[in-house]
């Protein structure tokens, strides 16, 4: 890789294999596989709308319209297909779809930010209140009868490929949702690593410039805005199998404004942040969860406040920062002394050590 | 005689009751360098953004026809596929990329990524941009961005560049190795400058062409143009006032 260009697409292999290998490791310290689970669709959500706001600078209000029809879809395909494999594509397919139609609208259309925003939120509003006016028995798509305000439960869960019978459920399920993740990132990578993702980058910086090298900006951000609704897809199939019920409220306002802010929080222009954002503020919320005492969006909205005012720039930034600035001199310290310790006791420091 | 490579008929812009560009017929020729010079408001800049398709004209604007092509409704990057590079009048550049990858980022639409490094490291060395490649443009001074920019420009190697105000903002030295440089853009390429700065006009001593009130008012050559009456009157005249 040219070392002149941007680090966004570079992976730190090492940092990479640890984090893997923690992932990969967990369940064996943690017996509660299922909230571990939760967390990693989560960190899948996040990481979408990292990758299209914070590198190609498309903020999307109404993300979770894209997890809530992945969600949709793979209940309503895998109960007509009776399996999850296909299901599961379908579950990327068509959020991917929706978002390629309104994407295209909104960029060719050249629709300025303030109205894209609007256009997500409203996107999402209007399929939250649909899902919910579907109770009749005339909402159906095949056998499967969308529910209304109470939603489909009863769905097949993941199976293996090509074998319906054999569920995967609990630890394995967990692996299987880590392990596209894992995917997603190594995906998003290299997204940032091609042409592709430089040109997001140049769009981001400056639209008209970028325009001005020749390079199709609305066909970019439609594909980015695509890739991304995509990704969030399979991180609501992978939700509606974890929660083995899917409703109305994946659509929901709330749900949009969670995933923001776990980006900001977390780092926005990383990929890391968003996950780890999700993480934390996750398990943060079924913390909160479990009492009445204190309203949990009120704590949501407290940390959105404070992270703004302390660390605008997210958690992973502010880390990485710390890591230049502290570990990274601490080394250099270390290892300039030595050099000093090897001079002195007459050992061979090189041409540049001595200058 | 050389082909038109610019070719505007009837080329008319009007926003609400203001006609800004007013049936303007204008032709810039293959290898040619042409600047265009006018008072404030006088449609340089939307004459230029009708041309760079930054205003997306339609059949009631007249025709635009680029390198013998008919542009009109064209958008930007479809303009700039035919081989146009274009430098806007503010500083157009990615603040938070390195110079480096401002460069590459254009070199990249035409070339391999190979070719793209390569291109990327002669533009730098022709700029003498080389030290500042690891710069953010973001935090470098308003002449070095447009220096920048004019770097992103050549790394397509265009066969016909239009540069908006290249000067502005520019100290004398930088004046003279920016003319140097558009000199040397055109060997290989057509040019159009719009620029105020009447001594950087004549320092570039190239055929001028003088907007008025949204039409073109004349056209010659630098020392024809800059001692004509009616120029003095419009331009000279209103700078001194």
């Amino acid at each position: 890789m040219n070392e002149e260009l941007s680090a966004a697409g570079r992976i730190r292999w090492g940092w990479f294999i640890a984090w893997a290998a923690v992932m990969l490791l967990l369940p064996m310290v943690l017996e509660d596989t299922h909230t571990l689970t939760v967390l990693t669709i989560w960190s899948l959500l996040a990481l979408s709308l990292g990758l299209m706001w914070g590198y190609a600078g498309i903020l999307s209000f109404g993300h979770a319209a894209y997890f809530g029809l992945g969600a949709y879809a793979y209940a309503i395909a895998s109960i007509n297909f009776g399996e999850s494999t296909v299901a599961l594509f379908l579950a990327m397919l068509v959020p991917a779809m929706l978002a390629a139609a309104i994407g295209a609208m909104m960029f060719f259309g050249r629709i300025s930010d303030v109205y894209l925003g609007v256009i997500t939120l409203v996107v999402s509003l209007i399929l939250f209140k649909f899902m919910n006016a579907t109770a009749g028995d005339v909402y159906r798509i095949g056998d499967a009868r969308l529910g209304g305000f109470n939603g489909i439960p009863g769905f097949p869960i993941l199976n293996v490929p090509g074998f319906p019978s054999m569920e995967i459920w609990g630890t394995p399920f967990y692996y299987v949702v880590a392990v596209a993740l894992l995917l997603c990132y190594l995906l998003s990578r290299w997204i940032l690593y091609s042409t592709f993702g430089r040109v997001l980058l140049g769009i981001r910086e400056n639209e008209l410039r970028t325009e001005l090298l020749g390079y199709n900006v609305p066909l970019h951000k439609t594909a980015i805005f695509s890739i991304s609704a995509a990704m969030a897809g399979l991180a609501g199939a992978f939700f509606a199998m974890w929660s083995e019920i899917v409703t109305p409220g994946l659509f929901a306002l709330g749900q949009s404004a969670e995933v923001i802010i776990y980006v900001i929080v977390g780092g926005l222009g990383t990929l890391v942040g968003p996950m780890a954002g999700a993480i934390l503020l996750g398990f943060l919320k079924l913390l909160l969860g479990e009492q009445t005492l204190i309203d949990n969006s009120l704590v949501m909205g407290l940390i959105l406040v404070l992270a703004v005012l302390l660390v605008p720039s997210g958690i992973a930034p502010q880390l990485a920062k710390f890591r230049k600035r502290y570990i990274d001199r601490l080394f250099r310290q270390r290892s300039g002394s030595s050099g000093r310790r090897r001079r002195k006791l007459g050992g061979s420091g090189n041409g540049k050590e001595s200058s | 005689m050389r082909e038109p490579i610019v070719d505007t008929r009837e080329l008319t812009m009007r926003f609400g009751g203001v006609t800004a560009v007013n049936n303007v017929d204008f032709v810039l020729r293959e290898g040619e360098l042409r600047c265009l010079i006018g008072p404030n408001g006088a449609g340089k800049s939307t004459f230029f953004k009708c041309l760079t398709g930054q205003y997306i004209l339609n059949a009631d604007n007249g025709r635009v026809h680029i390198c013998g092509v008919d542009v009109t409704g064209w958008r930007p990057y479809e303009i700039v596929r035919l081989g146009v590079g274009i430098k806007t009048q503010v500083p157009s550049v990615m603040n938070g990329l390195t110079v480096y990858e401002n460069i590459w980022l254009s070199a990249r639409r035409v070339r391999d990524r190979r070719g793209s490094d390569e291109e990327t490291r002669a533009v730098l060395d022709e700029l003498d941009l080389g030290p500042l490649s690891r710069r953010l443009v973001g935090e470098m001074s308003h002449g070095e961005r447009q220096i920048v920019e004019l770097g992103i420009v050549l790394a397509q190697r265009p066969q016909l560049v239009l540069l908006d105000e290249p000067a502005a903002g520019i100290t004398g030295s930088e004046s003279e190795k920016l003319v140097t440089l558009i000199h040397r853009i055109n060997e290989n390429a057509a040019l159009i400058v719009v620029d105020h700065d009447m001594q950087f006009v004549r320092m570039l001593g190239a055929e001028i062409t003088v907007f008025h009130q949204g039409s073109i008012l004349i056209e010659g050559h630098a020392d024809d143009v800059l001692s004509d009456q009616k120029v003095r009157e419009v331009y000279v005249g209103n700078r001194a006032a």
